[in-house]
Order: structure tokens, then sequence, then C-alpha cells
């Protein structure tokens, strides 16, 4: 048996050493459809507890909503389980086309590709588009599947600082003599909920001849006047090349993702993007019920506002209560607590008293911004806002950490 | 161009280009920049055009590694392979 004990052990001691550093993950369990109010069984075998979600990518609520369950349904009796087969042999339905043609409609673009998820999309769009002649050029915080997208591309690679126009443009100027110069971002950022400054981006594609790409999958379906993402937020529908963005978020939260932006670079993705020609597309039942959800969000703005009220409602609540939250519009809101410690703690208490909220660290943010990050929800009623409040104000001032700046949290509890 | 210039050179290049305005890190010229986490390794690629473009030199990828970019120290042993010191 070659997965002896030797083997065994390397396997163990890495392991071990990824729980001595503080960041093994562990599921929660959840024991129930996903909305604002959830089952949680954690840690693995504990009593099952009645929480509020705080956490949660379901922007518009959408992720159990009746008319999306009963689309898909449908979409089972109706087109089957599954396809066997990849999209180009014998693996694409009417409703694949069906949603690709909502897709670009909504996002304002001229065509659309589905991929298994966006984290595939982002793996493979870079790959099918570019090559050595070219040059990505990334803002930093750009998130972990545009990195290895750009890891499995072939044209070079440099890097801007965090929404640094002025640096953006600097490295514009150096790579000037490239075939083909792509920006790329994403349009919110999900570890600290601001937005990227796409109008200044598309001035600065526009003066040095570049493509914008932007990763939308924490905007689209409620960010910008009618949902369509970041660049309806910033005025500049249509002059984004390429969109990636995701189904398993605000748009129905099941799974899926998609390339939209110009046809012929959506035709390149068709023709040479290897997680669309190596992998099953999504399944009928999942493409039943993303249709739906672009059904809805096509006809009203109604949950999209009503996330908009909500933020707005909890941002203002939060600082009010004499929390630190990074200021921004968007329905993430990360809460500031600096010390990693403390977000474990802060987090542990919010569950006892019903809150379900998660907190991250270093690796996952930078070192001395610990935070729990919290997100909003169209699921969520004023009831749940109002318990979730009273339950952060609570357990901050259990930590003293109410109304203190910065520096008083990091003296008193270290970065 | 002596050697304590062509270091601060190198230096005050690294700190404007990988260090944001509010991060407060000491960077010297020991300070692991690429091992540490300063800077990541796609924007080891500034860096190198950097000092090509500074020092009119080729840097071949075969020696722009990690190891060789992970200090202000160790990209003076580097250029001196071109003569520059």
């Amino acid at each position: 048996m070659a997965f002896n004990k030797g083997t065994r052990d390397i396997y163990k001691s890495e392991l071990e050493s990824i729980r001595s550093a503080g960041i093994f993950k562990e599921e929660r369990i959840i024991c129930a459809p996903q909305n604002a109010e959830i089952d949680v069984e954690f840690p693995a075998g504990a009593e099952r507890k009645h929480v509020i979600n705080m956490c949660a990518n379901n922007y518009l609520g959408l992720s159990s909503h009746p008319d999306v369950v009963e689309a898909a349904r449908k979409g089972l009796d109706a087109r089957g389980y599954g396809m066997s087969s990849v999209r180009f042999i014998c693996g694409t339905q009417d409703i694949h086309k069906e949603l690709e043609a909502k897709l670009t409609q909504f996002l304002g673009t001229e065509d659309t590709i589905l991929f298994p998820s966006c984290m595939d999309a982002n793996a493979g769009v870079f790959e099918a588009i570019l090559n050595e002649q070219d040059v990505m050029i990334s803002d930093r915080l750009v998130h972990a599947s545009i990195v290895d997208g750009m890891r499995l591309c072939k044209a070079q690679q440099d890097t801007f600082k965090h929404s640094d126009m002025g640096h953006l443009e600097e490295k514009l100027q150096l790579h000037a003599s490239a075939r083909v110069k792509l920006i790329i971002t994403d349009g919110s950022f999900s570890m600290d909920g601001d937005l990227a400054k796409l109008d200044q981006i598309v001035a600065l594609a526009e003066k040095y001849n570049a493509l914008v790409f932007v990763d939308d999958s924490h905007a689209s379906g409620f960010i910008g006047k009618t949902g369509r993402g970041t660049h309806e937020h910033c005025g500049v529908v249509g002059k984004i090349d390429i969109i990636t963005t995701t189904l398993g978020k605000a748009l129905g939260g099941a799974s899926g993702g998609c390339v939209s932006g110009r046809s012929e670079l959506v035709e390149m993705c068709r023709q040479k993007a290897r997680p669309y020609l190596f992998s099953n597309t999504i399944p009928p039942v999942v493409v039943s019920g993303a249709n739906a959800v672009l059904d809805i969000i096509a006809k009203t703005t109604e949950r999209r506002d009503k996330l908009e009220r909500n933020t707005a409602f909890w941002r203002k609540g939060l600082t009010e209560a004499g929390l630190i939250i990074k200021e921004g519009e968007t329905p993430i809101v990360p809460v500031m607590l600096f010390n990693a410690k403390l977000s474990q703690d802060f987090a542990r208490e919010l569950y006892q008293e019903g809150i379900y909220a998660v907190g991250f660290f270093f690796p996952v943010v930078p070192k001395g911004q610990a935070r729990i990050r919290t997100q909003l929800s169209a699921a969520h009623d004023p009831h749940h806002l109002d318990k979730a409040l009273a339950a952060f104000t609570k357990v901050g001032a259990k930590f003293g950490i109410l109304h203190k700046s910065k520096q008083e949290i990091i003296d008193r509890f270290g970065m | 161009m002596n050697m304590s210039e062509l270091k601060n050179a190198i230096l005050d290049y690294v700190k404007k280009e990988y260090l944001e305005e509010d991060d407060d890190r000491e960077v010297g010229f020991d300070t692991p920049l690429i091992s540490g986490g300063i800077v990541d390794s796609f924007s080891m690629v500034s860096l190198k055009r950097f000092l090509e473009t500074k020092y009119k030199i080729q840097i071949p990828d075969a020696k722009a590694t990690p190891e060789a970019f992970d200090s202000v120290n160790n990209i003076i042993a580097l250029l001196r392979d071109f003569n520059i010191q």
C-alpha cells in the first residue's frame, strides 16, 4: 500500500501545523435551507442552535425563494438531472442558451458563456484570450480565483496598489508596448466591501488603449440602481470588456458562473477555455432556478432596494453603537477588531447570543486587521437586524471596545 | 553611483512600490521581501522591470528567482553579475 504510515505521517504533520497556526477551517453544519434564520450544528455533534445568519452571500434572499425552488423543481421534470457531457458534445440545452441570453441582457454586454463556477470562469478566461505578447495588470486585492487564473496564463503579470489610479497609470505607461493590456479588478472587494473606481479605470483604459476585466461576484444583482453591478453604479455599462460573475451568491446562490462581455472574447472562451471544454456545465435544475432568478430581478428592484435599506440601517446602527466598521456602501460590512483572538472570541460570544457571523484574520486579511465580516440580505427583516445589533452591542460592551479608537483596542488586545 | 547609493535607490523603490501609505512596516536591506509577504510573485515583475530599465540590463528569467529578489542585499548580489556595483 503506497499510503503507508510514513506517507500518512507527512499529511498528519502538515495538518497539525495548520492547526497550530490557528488557521484550521471547520465546517459549520447548517440543518435548514439557506435563509435569514438557520439551524446550525457547531461543532459537529453539538446541539443544534437557531440563529440569525449574518454571513451568507445570500444578498437578495433568493437562495430559498419559493419561485426559484419551484422553477428548479419544474426544470428537473422538464430537462432532467444531468447532462453526462461537456457543452460542445451534447451538454447544451435550450435552457442554457436562455440563461446566457438573460445574463447578457442583464449585464448589458454583447455575449455570455456559462462556466461551472466563477472560480472556473476566472481560471479559464485569461489563458483563452491572452498570450505572451500581452500583459495583465491587476489590483493587488483581487480574489484568489483571479490570481490562480493569471498563473495559468502566459501573459506578463503586474499589479497596482489597491484602487490606486496613479499607480495603475504608471503601470499602463510601463507596459505601453504590450499587444493587449488587460486591467483586472474585482467590482466589489469581498473582504473590505469597497467598490472599484470603474469610471476612472475605464477612463485610463481608453487613454492607454487597454481592456478592462471586472469580477463582479459580490455586486451582480444588487449594486447599481437596478442591480446590474459595479459598472452600473459607476456609469460605465457597455464599457467593461469582460465581466465574470457568479450564480452562487445573490443570483440564487446555488452554483455556476459566467464570462460576459465582448462577443469575440466570449467566443474565444468557447473555443479555448479549459474549464468550459473539459467539464460539464451547470446542471439543468440549477439553470432553471437561475432563469427564474433573472426573471425576478429583471421585473422589480424591490429586493435590492430592501437590501440597500438594510445596509444603511446596519452601518448606521453599528457606528452609533460605537463599533468601528469599514466605511462604504455595500452590504459587506466588516466590524474591525484588529486582534485575531478577539475576532474569534467575539464571534463565539455572538453565536451564544443567537447571531452567526465569522471572524477573519491573517492570512485571509492582513496582519492587524482581524474583523468580523457581516453581510446583509434582503431576507433580513427589521426584527433580525434589531436583534443582531443588540447582540453586537452587548458583546462589544463585554469586551470593552465600544466607542474606543483603533489604537485603544490594539493597546488593550494587541495586533 | 557608489554601493550605498545603489542600495538606497533600490530600497526607496521597494518602499514606494510595495508599501501602502498606512503601512508602517520597517523595511531594511536584509528584510525578506518575497518570503516576508511584502512583494508577491506577480508584483516581482515591477522590480525586475525597474532594475532592467534603471541599469540598462536584461535579467534572464532563470536568474530572476524569488530568492534573488528576496532582499535588497540579494538584489545587490544579483546586480554584481552584471558588473553593477
